[in-house]
This record gives structure tokens, C-alpha cells and sequence, in this order.
């Protein structure tokens, strides 16, 4: 099956020495992280978390949301998914990778990271956290890999497999909600002391995955002779938008218990999110951008006209996706941190060396990507040729 | 600070049963030694009280220099990086939770003198993946300088901010700054990219000694800082609650804080 891999025509294999190039400057990048320490990011005594690990915590939930391409076909027998769970399996084994990329940069001492396993601590959420991620990454090879096998063939795929995929619906959910108590029982970080947390989590991934597969379908309707089909981005696009509301209207009950209780620390984070504090504003113009494109993709979304052509959707998933990136891969992470536990502002902005390096690492999952997307595509025109 | 009769009488006792004789317990308690004498190791639940009426500038001043000459802190020049054991900061600051904007002059213009509280319950040591931030049976949270992993969730676990990280190699620190480090070649140094903290000195504990802001502040003010066990109903911890209003950073929390601030 590999050997599709290898048979690509020069645009296929530009993309791919495109991001070769960026995943060398960031692993060169890495080295001198390595080499000199973490004070080269942004990240402080105050701001202990950064970028890496709001990158993290926004992957788990592209990883996450395979299942919803996945659920409706397996559970709910809703065939139409039957041409793209392979695509949103894939899309989750390379999220995956990138957290567990995001986790190793982030690490002061990754030579030592097998302590986790060597002394392991089983009242630490990244204990477990560690555990759901490996598993569902190895799930996710197994089903696709096996799946895709099968329909190479033209034959049905083992009934072992069968029992994997429905360990894997659970799992995805798992791996989000766990994410989630990473933040959520920590005494003291009201931003993140909230019991919606997991569910909010969920909602957000649940819509951003989607949305990103949705463009990823429509790429690869265009570069490919394989047809996602309209139906199923039709049934993606319904499934964004419900995912989307949900967010949003998630986001807005935090909002709401913060400013109507009045309790300082449940404000503070929003109040500098949205407003600055002390004088000190970093997020406010990505937050006000959170806020336009949230609006702009509920719109886009609710609209049946506006969700149902395809240029006003692509629209509505970037919308979704800028949205959410700034909420969970930036505004979640920070904002839990400013202000600090002496309600003082000090702000983190990522450095340069961050900020290669982070990209570095997205480059490495789409290069993933499109390896796992090219194998799967080329087998599904050759079946259906 | 000081040795009371039951104290006394304690080590005495103790001494006896090792088979030193009661002669040894007074060569032991000879003026000059008492406090050195003490048997620290053998507190069950370590607290500090922090009489902020009688504390000053110059002694929290003193305090921080002390440490940071013991346990090899580097001065980075910067508070992004800094690493830091025991500090000062302001009321509003150290009690965010107890704003008051009418608080007593004294209170509200004085800076207050901040370490690790050692939680009973201390969120740090139930977030490390590893084990590398863990309580020991006297109730001090302790750090493994070589199995930490520098994830920095205890970071984000400490409501008090009494964590700090290596940023960069502390043997890198600035020379300009940190003339003669490390100043205390008894005691370790740490590798960049792990997370550090105050541990009472447990080094110091071990030899009998009290922790060396304790001994330094009561060097310039008798029983300004007060160190002891919580479990020892007759202790100087004890009596000194017992006869004074205190109170702790952040308790609503559950985290149980072992240091008290008497204002």
C-alpha cells in the first residue's frame, strides 16, 4: 500500500519538499532549544505554558473529532460516511502525532520523559492523558490501516477490527474529556476551574475537525480524481454547524457565570482577554477577531442557503476554524495563566524560535497527512476505476 | 525559637534512651548550641509562623539573600526567568483573596514575606506525572531535582506561585550578578529545564539545624519566624497559634497551607 506513496506528480511531491523544508527549520530550531534551554520561548516564570501546549490542547481535539465522521457510520449504519471515515481516521493519527510533538517540545528534560512510565503516577491527569493518546493513536493505525487493506482487496475487513473501531468511539471522546481535567481541577485557576470545561472541549473539536476535514475534502476533490461527494459534505456541514452553536454557546455560559456572580477571579481572565488589564492588552485584537469570526461562522452555518453552497461554507469552516484556534490553541491556555496567582499581569507573547518551532511541528502532521490522505485517495481511485 | 522545659526534657529523654547519658544531653544544650541541638528531624508536621508586626524590610531582605546563598539560586536580572524560593510582595498580592480597601495602613503598605506553604493537601504533588514533587511524612513537599521531567504542570497546579523553573542553565547565570556561584558547594545545582522550589531545608532539618531564613531573621529579631511542628501540641508553633490571630494565603481552597502570617 506504501508504494502509493511514492508515485506523485511534481506538485504532489513540491507540497511535500515545502514542508520538509519548514520541518528541518524547525527541528534545527528545536536543537538550539534543546541546547540552550526553554527561556528562548515566550514563556515565564508566570506564564509557565505557552503555545506548545495550546497547540496541544487544540490538536487533541482535531484528533478527537475523527469520530464524527466515524460514529455515524458505524453506529448509526449512515452509509454515505462509508467514502470518508478513512479520511478522518488519518486526519487523527497525524493530530495525535503533532500533541505528542507539542509534549515533547515542551518538555524541560525530554531525555527523562520515560519517568512518566518508569514511576508511574496514576493521580496525575497526564499520567492518563499519556495513556488515552498513545492508545488512540495506535487504534486509529490499526483501523485505518486494516480497513484500507480490506478495501484494496475488495473484501470486508476482520472482525477484530470491528471491535477496535467501536473502542475507538468511545476513546475519542476519552481523549478530549482527559485533556480537559488537565486543566480543570487545578485550585486557583478560576478560568479554568469550570465544570463545562470537558464538554466545551468537545463542542469546539467537534466543529474545528470537521470544518478542517471538510476543506481538506474539498482540496482533495480538486487535486484528486476521487470524489468525497456532495452528500457527505453536505452531512459534515450540518454537523459543523450544531457542533459550532454548541461552542459558542458554551463559551457564552462561562461569560455569563463570570459577569453575573461578579466574583473577581471568574472575570479577570475575560476581563484581560477582551478588554487588557493593568494597561496590558496582548489578546485583545485576537479576541475581538474571535469574536467577528465566530459571528461570521454561525451565520454562515445557521443560514441554510449560505451553509449548503460551497464557497459561502468554505468561508464558514476558515471562520470556524480562526475562531476556534484563537479560543482553544491560544486564549485558553494564556488566559488561564494572566493574570497570575498574586493578580498580577505578566503577559507571554511567542518567540521566534516558538513560533518556528511550532510550525515545524504543524508542518510535520500535514506532511502525515498527506502521505496517510495520498495512500488512502490513490487506492480509492484505483477501486473505483 | 528558643527551648522551653518540655523541649528540654524531651531531648534529655531522648538522649538517655540512645545511651548518651544525661551529661551528653546538657553538653548538647550547651548555651550557644541549643538551637543547633534541637531534634528537627523528628517533627511529624512542619508549619512556620511569620509575625509580620514585628517584621521588617531589612530581615525579609536578609532572609531571600540567605536562601538564595544556600541553595545556589542564580539571579537572572529578570523577572521572566527568575527563580526564587522566598520573596516579598504586597499584601493585595499575597492575599488577592482578602481585598480590603480600608486595611489598616500598616498592613497595606507592607511587604509580606512569601515561600512554599508545604499544603497538607498540596495540588503540586497530586498533578506530577512522575512523583518528582512529593510530601514526605513531615508533611514537606519535597522536589527530585533528577526525576523531573520539567513539564511544569506543578506550576500551573501551585495557587501560590511558590514554583519556579530553570529557564536556562543556572551555571549560566550572568557572572555580573552572581559573583562567586555557586556560593554553597554543599549543595546542589540544579540542570536547566526542572522545576525547583523551597523544601523548609530539609538539608538543614536533617543536622538539626532550623531553616536558614528562620535562623537568619531570629539572628535580627528574636522569634520574628517561628518554625516547628504542628503535630506537637505544646510546640512553639502551637502556642504561638494559640495566642495569636493569624492568617494563611488562600485556604478556601483545601489546600491546607502550614505557614501563618500574624498582622
Amino acid at each position: 500500500m506504501l508504494d502509493r506513496v511514492i508515485k506523485g506528480g511534481p506538485k504532489y511531491w513540491g507540497w511535500l519538499i515545502f514542508l520538509a523544508v519548514i520541518m528541518t527549520i524547525g527541528f534545527i530550531v528545536y536543537l538550539y532549544q534543546f541546547r540552550v534551554g526553554l527561556g528562548v520561548t515566550g514563556m515565564s516564570r508566570d506564564v509557565s505554558w505557552g503555545l506548545y501546549i495550546a497547540q496541544f490542547t487544540y490538536l487533541v481535539g482535531i484528533a478527537a473529532s475523527g469520530v464524527m465522521v466515524v460514529l455515524p457510520f458505524y453506529l448509526h449504519d449512515y452509509k454515505a460516511f462509508g467514502r470518508i471515515t478513512i479520511l478522518g481516521e488519518f486526519m487523527a493519527i497525524a493530530a495525535v502525532l503533532m500533541c505528542l510533538l507539542f509534549i515533547m517540545v515542551d518538555l524541560g528534560y525530554l531525555p527523562r520523559i520515560v519517568n512518566v512510565i518508569f514511576y508511574p503516577h496514576p493521580k496525575s491527569i497526564l499520567f492518563w492523558d499519556m495513556i488515552v493518546l498513545n492508545v488512540y493513536l495506535l487504534l486509529n493505525l490499526l483501523i485505518g490501516w486494516n480497513v484500507l487493506a480490506a478495501e484494496r482487496k475488495g473484501i470486508h475487513y476482520q472482525t477484530w477490527v470491528k471491535v477496535l473501531i467501536y473502542i475507538s468511539i468511545p476513546w475519542a471522546f476519552s481523549i478530549h474529556t482527559v485533556t480537559a481535567f488537565l486543566y480543570a481541577g487545578l485550585p486557583g485557576r478560576h478560568f479554568w476551574l469550570t465544570a463545562i470545561m470537558a464538554p466545551r472541549f468537545l463542542a469546539g473539536a467537534f466543529c474545528a475537525g470537521p470544518a478542517l476535514l471538510l476543506i481538506i475534502c474539498l482540496i482533495v476533490r480538486k487535486v484528486t480524481r476521487f470524489d468525497p461527494g456532495e452528500k457527505q459534505m453536505r452531512t459534515l456541514a450540518g454537523i459543523i454547524a450544531y457542533a459550532f452553536v454548541l461552542n459558542i454557546f458554551f463559551f457564552l455560559m462561562e461569560v455569563f457565570t463570570a459577569f453575573y456572580s461578579q466574583i473577581p477571579g471568574h472575570m479577570h481572565s475575560l476581563v484581560y482577554l477582551f478588554a487588557g488589564m493593568d494597561g496590558y492588552g496582548r489578546l485583545v485584537p485576537w479576541m475581538w477577531a474571535f469574536a467577528v469570526a465566530s459571528v461570521v461562522g454561525l451565520v454562515l452555518l445557521i443560514v441554510p442557503a449560505t451553509r449548503r453552497k460551497e464557497d459561502t461554507l468554505l468561508v464558514a469552516c476558515i471562520a470556524v476554524l480562526i475562531s476556534t484556534w484563537i479560543d482553544k490553541g491560544l486564549a485558553l491556555v494564556i488566559g488561564g495563566f494572566i493574570p497570575d496567582p498574586f493578580d498580577k499581569v505578566f503577559q507571554y507573547w511567542p518567540t521566534t524560535p516558538e513560533i518556528l518551532i511550532a510550525l515545524g511541528i504543524w508542518a510535520t502532521g500535514f506532511f502525515v497527512l498527506t502521505v496517510l490522505f495520498k495512500m488512502a485517495v490513490s487506492i480509492k481511485e484505483e477501486v473505483g476505476a | 525559637m528558643g527551648v522551653d522545659r518540655r523541649q528540654f526534657l524531651k531531648i534529655a529523654g531522648l538522649s538517655a534512651l540512645a545511651g548518651l547519658g544525661a551529661k551528653s544531653a546538657f553538653e548538647l544544650l550547651a548555651p550557644g548550641e541549643v538551637e543547633a541541638a534541637l531534634p528537627l528531624m523528628e517533627g511529624k508536621r512542619w508549619a512556620m509562623v511569620i509575625d509580620m508586626r514585628r517584621m521588617t524590610v531589612e530581615i525579609m531582605k536578609k532572609c531571600r539573600e540567605v536562601c538564595d546563598d544556600v541553595h545556589n539560586i542564580p539571579d537572572w536580572g529578570s523577572p521572566k526567568v527568575e527563580i526564587k524560593w522566598i520573596w516579598e510582595e504586597e499584601f493585595k498580592h499575597a492575599f488577592p483573596d482578602q481585598e480590603n480597601e480600608y486595611a489598616a495602613d500598616e498592613v497595606k503598605a507592607k511587604d509580606f514575606l512569601l515561600l512554599c506553604n508545604h499544603c497538607s493537601n498540596p495540588p503540586c504533588c497530586r498533578v506530577c506525572p512522575t512523583g518528582a514533587t512529593w510530601q514526605r511524612e513531615d508533611g514537606i513537599v519535597m522536589m527530585d531535582w533528577h526525576r523531573c521531567i520539567g513539564c511544569r504542570f506543578c506550576m500551573a497546579g501551585c495557587p501560590y506561585g511558590s514554583r519556579s523553573f530553570n529557564w536556562f542553565d543556572p551555571r549560566k547565570a550572568p557572572k555580573e550578578l552572581n559573583p562567586g556561584f555557586p556560593t554553597n558547594l554543599e549543595f546542589p545545582t540544579r540542570s536547566k529545564g526542572v522545576v525547583e522550589k523551597c523544601t523548609f531545608c530539609d538539608e538543614r532539618l536533617a543536622k538539626g539545624e532550623f531553616p536558614a531564613c528562620v535562623e537568619a531573621a531570629n539572628k535580627m529579631k528574636k522569634d520574628v519566624m517561628i518554625f516547628g511542628d504542628l503535630a506537637d501540641r505544646e510546640s512553639n508553633v502551637r502556642q504561638t497559634l494559640r495566642r495569636h490571630f493569624t492568617i494563611r494565603r488562600k485556604p478556601e481552597l483545601g489546600t491546607s497551607p502550614n505557614v501563618y502570617y500574624i498582622v
